[in-house]
């Protein structure tokens, strides 16, 4: 009976959230790791694309709510997600025109377009805080659970509860679905294998007869409706705050860079190897520990080996031990 | 038109515009832009030393920037005795063997072969080491920490002149620099420039966090100061009588003169590591630096050692943005972790320094000034020009007041587009490298 307390204990304290972040991690470092393969440079503005994504589909949450329409039992938000996303590909594909395709043009150096991509970085920053504020919006509605702790008590009869947000089961779906299509487009359809062609050989690619200026539409498009999806749940999961999701970029890039820049499923993996750890490593371990130890032996302290306010440090410190070790990622991603 | 003039013309502007404030609005806040512009002038020359020289591609200023500050209450606080006495060498004890472990791994790491016995021993090293620095750590933490509290709860500084802060900021920055360069220097730009976004986040949250170092996010306050204090010339009745003769009143004479002893301090430090950064620059040194950075391996071939190099310049421009820091950090009397932001701290001294002329460090410092004048002035202006357009809507319109209150964030966009402006069409910057 402990051990299935220790068990459940674990996942609702750890195993749950991290498998909703790290999908969350997962969905934002494929948009970092997709510019990198195809446009070749670090985008640092990735944090702002996804705050301008999420500020869009709350912006039209909340036109729906105000007009009454819902979603049932699922959050409003869901429903403004293909609207969110629209808003989202129109800003990229302008900012695009008007600033990366002059240094495309220019075959500038890749760190030029990363001061660039800081430009742009300030300027989304402004706009968003312009529009939302830079304060707190939660939008989330309809149920708040799947099963929440005191059902799962009753149902199972354990000390232990374990309770699933319906934003963590409405994440990992997402995500799932999100991933799977993206993949289904870049192995199988024609302007998928393009884009991954152009992304493993340029000059190749070229010679084939591939539009470069094609393939880089639709990286943005992709990259837009990716980086609102991910910012959308993660809103829906925690809350909405333009700073915070500046910050995201630390642990995003460290998932794309742990994954390896450039590839896909590495970006996946990375999401995840960064949200376990940064959970694990800040989590109290004393509950699951004094379930699993003989009394005698159970922690006096929390057994928390790192405060929760260290956990851009956790993600940090796996992203040095990879390069250190695995300099191209674990999944080989390439270099400019 | 020579450089020599155009250089005094871009000058002669900023400062006219600062004369302009001073006019138009009064002659403090001219005043507190011309202080914090020294001291940006400063950072953007360090980050210019790095980026300009070198080619190195750091994001991180806002930690070192950060540890500048940290360097003043360490150093001009006056010591906890009661905090000491009740957990301070413990403190220090559990510090050393948090360090003894790093040493010991890194050293097993490099001199055992490799193999199966020293990933074992590495592991048992460091996680046994983990909790034995836990252990002796974390008691002496609580019980500095409860000693006062709400008042203290903290081990103090050395209690030492204010001044001496500033070259201790610049020399903790670049012992930072140094840890931090040993190990990611090696890594490629773009890696470089992330892992350098995480240390200054790390450090921001090693100074909120451990309240036993600073205070955390309880600030220290009423650091002392090189300058008088406004109170004590307003009662010095000479001042007051100098004051009425020059026909200011005693109060705002008060607060000028001691942003202008402020702004005669920095200025000082400022022109001497202006000179330092150009000596640097015409020296060989600075040749092979740019060498180095225009093409790393012809560099390489002619015998240089690239990464030494890198390593060096990495810690003179971290120092220097930590002297800024601590310089800063003095002129607010404060110590607030929780005001450091990168956007404010990292990328807008990155927008100086592209904006001035990367490579250039007269460039850097017209930046500097150009920039700080920029982000300070876009708010009011944001304002008034947000007032003028929304003067036809009605008074209580709610599109009205969101504009009006939005106005403030209109400053990161103008920093945006700045950027983008001189990228596009000036790419050199205003003062190109020559």
């Amino acid at each position: 009976m402990d051990f299935l307390n220790a068990i459940v204990a674990l996942s609702n304290f750890v195993l749950i959230p991290a498998i909703a972040y790290g999908s969350q991690l997962a969905l934002g470092a494929l948009g970092v790791t997709l510019i990198y393969g195809i446009l070749r440079f670090s985008n640092f503005a990735h944090g702002d694309t996804m705050a301008f994504g999420t500020m869009a589909t709350i912006l039209v949450t909340w036109l729906f709510q105000s007009m009454g329409i819902s979603f049932g039992p699922l959050p409003t938000a869901l429903l403004a997600l293909p609207f969110g996303i629209l808003g989202c590909m129109a800003l990229v594909l302008i900012t695009d025109r008007a600033v990366y395709r002059f240094y495309r043009q220019q075959k500038a150096k890749p760190v030029i377009l990363v001061i660039v991509s800081m430009g742009v970085m300030f300027i989304l920053n402004g706009i968003v805080r312009f529009i939302i504020g830079p304060d707190e919006q939660r939008f989330a509605d309809g149920e708040r659970f799947i099963i929440s702790a005191r059902t799962f008590k009753e149902m199972t009869g354990l000390r232990e509860g374990l309770a699933i947000k319906a934003s963590q089961g409405l994440t990992v779906i997402v995500a799932v679905i999100a991933v799977v299509l993206l993949f289904w487009f870049l192995n199988r359809t024609r302007t998928g294998k393009s884009m991954r062609a152009y992304s493993d050989n340029e000059d190749l690619a070229l010679l084939s007869g591939i539009n470069p200026e094609r393939v880089v539409i639709y990286t943005w498009l992709i990259v837009a409706a990716l980086a609102t999806i991910a910012g959308t749940l993660y809103g829906l999961d925690k809350s909405f705050k333009p700073f915070v999701y500046f910050q995201l970029l630390l642990p995003i890039f460290a998932a794309a860079i742990v994954g390896g820049l450039g590839s896909p499923v590495g970006a996946i993996a990375g999401g995840f190897v960064i949200a376990f750890s940064e959970v694990t490593i800040t989590y109290a371990w004393k509950k699951v520990l004094g379930y699993l130890m003989p009394e005698s032996l159970e922690p006096s302290g929390l057994v928390q080996l790192l405060s929760t306010d260290y956990k851009f440090a956790v993600s940090f410190v796996i992203l040095l031990i990879v390069l250190l070790f695995r300099p191209t990622g674990l999944f080989r991603g390439k270099s400019v | 038109m020579s450089v020599m003039v155009k250089n005094s013309v871009l000058f002669g502007l900023v400062g006219g515009l600062i004369v302009i404030t001073g006019f138009m609005q009064s002659w403090n806040t001219a005043l507190l832009i011309l202080n914090m512009g020294l001291i940006s002038a400063i950072m953007a020359i360090g980050v210019n030393l790095q980026w300009g020289f070198a080619g190195l591609f750091n994001v991180g200023v806002m930690g070192f920037v950060a540890l500048g500050g940290l360097a003043v209450v360490l150093i001009s606080v006056d010591p906890v005795g009661e905090a000491w006495a009740a957990g301070g060498t413990r403190v220090l004890l559990g510090l050393l063997l948090g360090a003894a472990t790093v040493v010991a791994a890194a050293l097993v790491n490099t001199r055992m072969p490799a193999g199966r016995a020293r990933t074992l021993a590495l592991l048992v090293i460091l996680v046994g080491g983990f909790f034995f620095y836990r252990a002796v750590f974390d008691p002496g933490v609580d019980a500095v920490e409860s000693v006062n509290p709400a008042g203290t709860g903290f081990l103090g500084g050395l209690g030492l002149p204010v001044l001496l802060a500033w070259p201790a900021g610049g020399l903790l920055a670049a012992g930072a620099a140094w840890l931090i360069g040993k190990t990611a220097l090696g890594l490629r730009s773009d890696y470089l420039a992330i892992a350098t976004l995480g240390i200054a986040e790390i450090i921001i949250a090693v100074m909120k966090n451990e309240d036993w170092l600073a205070r955390g996010v309880k600030n220290v306050v009423g650091l002392p100061r090189p300058v008088p204090y406004e109170i004590d010339l307003q009662n010095d009745p000479g001042f007051v009588e100098t004051a009425a003769g020059l026909g200011i009143d005693p109060v705002t004479a008060s607060t000028l003169y001691v942003k202008l002893g402020y702004s005669v301090l920095f200025l000082l430090v400022l022109l001497v590591i202006l000179w330092m950064a150009q000596m640097a620059l015409k020296s060989p040194w600075g040749r092979m630096m740019r060498a180095i950075r225009d093409n790393e391996v012809a560099a390489e071939a002619m015998g240089k050692d690239v990464t030494r190099r890198h390593l060096q310049v990495f810690v003179l421009g971290s120092a220097v943005c930590g002297i800024a820091g601590a310089m800063m950090t003095t002129l607010d009397g404060q110590l607030t972790p929780g005001t450091y932001q990168p956007l404010r701290f990292t990328f807008l001294i990155w927008v100086m320094v592209i904006v001035g002329g990367s490579g250039n460090n007269l460039g850097a410092v017209l930046g500097g000034f150009l920039i700080w004048l920029l982000w300070v002035q876009v708010e009011p202006i944001g304002l008034f020009l947000m007032q003028v357009i929304t003067s036809g809507l009605a008074e209580d319109s709610a599109l009205r007041a969101h504009l009006i209150e939005s106005a403030a964030h209109m400053r990161l966009f103008t920093m945006g587009i700045v950027l983008l402006l001189v990228l596009r069409f000036s790419p050199k910057g205003l003062i190109p490298e020559r």
